[in-house]
């Protein structure tokens, strides 16, 4: 078996508060080759710190530290903030959650996906022209010329989080990190944007971590999966054992899905006291 | 149970307990900022410093010294001598009283004006509204310092027509917030629910309204109270506000001016006072902003 | 939605959104005018408990008197009179000086260039430094370098510009020489270059004379480096205030992620959208130093609109001073009013 392309022991962030440190993530290990990687949790698990620490996007005062963290044979700990950002983007990329807020809003569309690649690459005006057209097509934006010139509050939100998709993939990079792709959206275009996200990490042999709240979604389309609560991961497991998960979170998290031959009047509430012990 | 735990308590028992609890937090949130610290400090001397002026002056204000005019800084006289021979030290603790008077009266008159103008247009909303609102906008799009000096030239000098004058320029800011915080909450479910209960439009007002408009109206308060001090100085500096022999900072500032080059103390030392005490008000009033109203952090 | 719309009609949108702010403003200004003449005409007619003897003085026989009254217009009803007062204004009539026994408006349109050069000077001594130093603020927020510039600009709101000023002809000009002393220009230089704009420095290029522009400018240098601290103070403080808004948005996070370099991250992703809001603020500090260099005229013997308002002032020349309150309200409200409507029109997300 080679290398893998992620590989996290021990990884803990934490943020001070008025009652001292508290730690968001506690302790999380994993590897991750060239496949999907499923994060589930409820808000405030510790998630999305999850996906901005193998960033080393955590601003300070946050903190974080592991044992271990190494991406492609590259300890991402020893990496200079100079290195770092040679990485970001280029190497491991992360869709944000909502374009509404994470597009800048000054500056056209073309304009931020060019950036992405102009940081990383130097690139004659018309080469960097073409890829972004190129890159828009691949995220299905007809007429991505007119679409480039536009600023973001004049797209759609489902245009908006295509948009970000195709700044994030235009460098090429190796490892994908989607937060909540697809939580600010309608429900109508949440699977397009996902079968979107899909495709492209298929067809370039990427790795891809989907951190999301909605467990069937990530057990759609990942291979494996990871449920983190209060900060600990509690399960680890392939997506197709799911059903068979043992840590009683996990189960009451599936047990709240709700199903479509529903025969239940109430869909039942975690009962926090059979893990949590107090 | 110890006190703090009680103060912190999530859920309080009483409206007591809530209100200590905040109070509680707010302090000790205040006192983690070391500048708003500084600033607090700064504000309870200028207040123990007009309470006690007779203890903490050596000499009175007025006492001329015609023998000993124009005395350098001294151990005699730690800020010099002005032009009368009157010790400067004295005057500016003296002065202190002027400038803790003119800015609570400021405050007194100008907030309370503006908070019930800004409420009244905030809660009943349409043309009454639109009216209070015109004419708040057309004061605020004028010059402060401008117009007090045109009404003071109107009324005549003197400190009594300065702080009316202030106060006049002073109010529409508060107006402004007031309404814009009566807007957030006028059609909420608990202003619906008093007035199910049959409240009068004042009592919504003055018992609902008011008390939730006084978290940003003290940010703001205090965060003006330098400017009104730099603007009675600068009434007084121009002869018109505090008339001498009044040890009022601005216009002992506008005495020295004539001695500027030779006995640069005369004019200096009343202003380190008015910058201190402008710095005090300043200061506590960002601290204040960060922990009561951090929505409008930095705005000014 | 925006996608279905040609790039022609997103063009014609942001025109459209331009003419129709254009609209409002021409309106919200001429009432803001007309609201600022009732109060000049109330501070000139109705606060004074008598102003016929503000004119004629106490000395003046009882004819005397009524002939004034009535020529004032006094014995007329009040909105008769504002009505009569706006008719004035609007023709360029301000009333004649006490002291200085000529029209009103001719000393204002005399002085007001002297005060224009010393402002503008001082608001780009506040620009070039006060945004550079909220941005280096902001970017290192809970610094020390934060902690000092807060400290510098909270300064800017606590000293009097007055004190300031004589603290620093004490020290500059008196004590180390370096900067000449009060007044536009040294005596004998005086009147030496023809008129044209009635700003020295500009007048003095055009004859070519250098030797008068070096000398007005070195009479105006410390004068408007004490008003460029002013509006330094407000421009640094707005400046951080916006950066740090603009720091914690999703986008600044976005760009991290994208590997975009930290100079380009403060300098083009969270300063790009603030640029907007701060000529707002660029202008309304201007607007401010007009009103501010009463103070710092009066200290330097500047011979511009705050100085005549001063001598107004002292003299109880009230037509001076309704005059002045006018012109430099007007230019207030102006420069206020456009600065919103260069906000609505600049702005890409104002929304349609």
């Amino acid at each position: 078996m080679s290398a893998p392309l992620l590989d996290i022991a021990n990884l803990r962030v934490s943020f001070p508060t008025p009652n001292g440190r508290v730690d968001v993530v506690k302790g999380l290990s994993l590897t991750l080759g060239r496949e999907r990687l499923g994060i589930v949790g409820e808000s405030g698990s510790g998630k999305s710190m999850t996906g901005r620490a193998i960033l080393r996007l955590i601003r300070p005062p946050g903190r974080q530290a592991a044992d271990r963290m190494i991406f492609d044979g590259i300890d991402l700990q020893a990496q200079g903030e100079r290195a770092m950002r040679r990485l970001r983007g280029a190497r491991i990329s992360m869709i944000m959650q909502d374009p509404k807020f994470s597009l800048n809003p000054v500056m056209t569309v073309g304009a931020q996906i060019a950036e992405a690649l102009r940081v990383h690459e130097r690139l004659p005006r018309r080469d960097l022209r073409a890829r972004v057209t190129e890159m828009l097509e691949a995220v299905r934006i007809h007429d991505p010329e007119r679409v480039a010139r536009m600023y973001p509050h004049e797209v759609s939100g489902g245009m908006g989080q295509r948009v970000m998709i195709a700044m994030m993939l235009i460098p090429r990079p190796d490892l994908l990190i989607a937060d909540e792709p697809t939580s600010a959206l309608d429900v109508s275009v949440q699977a397009q944007v996902l079968d979107l996200i899909d495709e492209l990490v298929r067809n370039n042999g990427m790795g891809l971590i989907l951190i999301s709240h909605d467990l069937g979604l990530v057990a759609r389309y990942c291979d494996r999966i990871l449920v983190m609560n209060a900060g600990e991961v509690v399960e680890s497991c392939a997506a197709s054992e799911l059903q068979n998960a043992s840590h009683p979170y996990t189960r009451g998290l599936i047990a709240a899905v709700p199903r479509m031959e529903e025969t239940r009047d109430e869909l039942p509430v975690l009962d926090r006291s059979e893990w949590s012990g107090t | 149970m110890t006190a703090r735990d009680w103060l912190l308590d999530d859920s309080p028992a009483s409206r007591l307990q809530a209100n200590l609890g905040r109070a509680w937090r707010m302090g000790t949130t205040l006192l983690r900022n070391p500048l708003a610290v500084v600033g607090a400090a700064i504000i309870l001397g200028l207040i123990l410093t007009a309470a006690f002026a007779p203890w903490i002056a050596p000499e009175t204000p007025f006492g001329q010294d015609l023998a000993n005019r124009l005395q350098p800084p001294s151990p005699q006289h730690w800020m010099g001598t002005d032009e009368l021979g009157r010790d400067i030290f004295s005057r500016v603790v003296y002065g202190s009283r002027i400038t803790l008077m003119i800015v609570s009266l400021v405050a007194v008159i100008s907030a309370p004006l503006g908070l019930i103008v800004g409420a009244v247009a905030g809660y009943f909303g349409g043309w009454p509204d639109r009216l209070l609102m015109g004419v708040t906008d057309v004061f605020l799009s004028m010059p402060k310092l401008i117009l007090a000096l045109a009404f003071v030239a109107a009324l005549g000098p003197g400190i009594e027509n300065a702080i009316i004058a202030i106060a006049i320029t002073a109010w529409p800011a508060y107006a402004r917030i007031a309404r814009a915080e009566t807007m957030t909450f006028r059609n909420s479910e608990f202003i619906s629910a008093v007035r199910l209960l049959g409240a009068s439009h004042g009592r919504i007002i003055f018992r609902h309204v008011l008390p939730l408009c006084t978290s940003s109206m003290i940010v703001r308060v205090t965060l003006d109270m330098a400017g009104i001090i730099l603007t009675a100085a600068g009434l007084g500096f121009l002869g018109l506000g505090a008339q001498p022999p009044m040890p009022e900072w601005g216009a002992m500032i506008s005495r020295g001016r004539s001695f500027i080059l030779d006995q640069w103390w005369v004019a200096t030392m009343p202003g380190f006072a008015i910058i201190l005490v402008s710095l005090g008000f300043s200061l506590l009033g960002d601290g204040l902003r960060d922990v009561l109203d951090p929505k409008q952090a930095g705005e000014r | 939605m925006g996608a279905t719309l040609g790039s022609g009609s997103i063009r014609m949108r942001r025109l459209g959104r331009g003419a129709g702010a254009l609209g409002g403003f021409v309106v919200v200004t001429a009432l803001t005018f007309l609201g600022l003449l009732a109060i000049t005409f109330f501070i000139g007619r109705v606060v004074p408990i008598d102003p016929v003897l503000a004119v004629v003085g106490d000395r003046a026989s009882q004819a005397q008197y009524d002939t004034a009254r009535a020529a004032m217009g006094l014995d007329r009803p009040l909105a008769v009179q504002f009505l009569s007062y706006v008719g004035e204004v609007l023709r360029g009539d301000l009333g004649h000086s006490i002291t200085t026994n000529r029209p009103v408006a001719d000393d204002l349109a005399r002085v007001f260039p002297a005060t224009l050069e010393l402002a503008t000077l001082g608001i780009l001594i506040g620009v070039v430094l006060g945004v550079p130093m909220g941005v280096w603020a902001a970017a290192r927020q809970g610094s020390w370098i934060d902690q000092a510039i807060r400290v510098f600009a909270l300064l800017g709101y606590s000293i009097p510009a007055f004190w300031l000023g004589l603290v620093g002809l004490a020290i500059f000009y008196a004590g180390l020489g370096w900067v000449a002393g009060p007044g536009r220009v040294d005596i004998y230089y005086d009147g030496l270059v023809p008129v044209h704009t009635g700003l020295l420095l500009v007048d003095s290029a055009i004859a070519g004379n250098w030797t008068v522009f070096f000398n007005a400018l070195d009479h105006l240098a410390l004068p408007a480096t004490i008003l460029g601290f002013f509006s330094l103070a407000y421009i640094a403080r707005m400046t951080r205030s916006f950066m740090l808004d603009q720091l914690g948005q999703e986008y600044i996070t976005t760009a991290r992620v994208k590997g975009v370099p930290e100079w380009r991250v403060i300098w083009v992703h969270a300063f790009k959208p603030i640029r907007v809001p701060l000529i707002t603020v660029i202008g309304l500090s201007y607007a401010g130093l007009l009103e501010g260099s009463v103070m710092i005229e009066t200290v330097f013997s500047w011979p511009g609109i705050g100085n005549y308002l001063t001598q107004a002032l002292l003299n109880a020349d009230m037509s001076a001073v309704l005059g002045a309150t006018l012109v430099i309200g007007s230019v207030f409200i102006l420069i206020n009013k456009l600065s919103d409507v260069l906000y609505r029109v600049l702005d890409p997300r104002s929304r349609q």
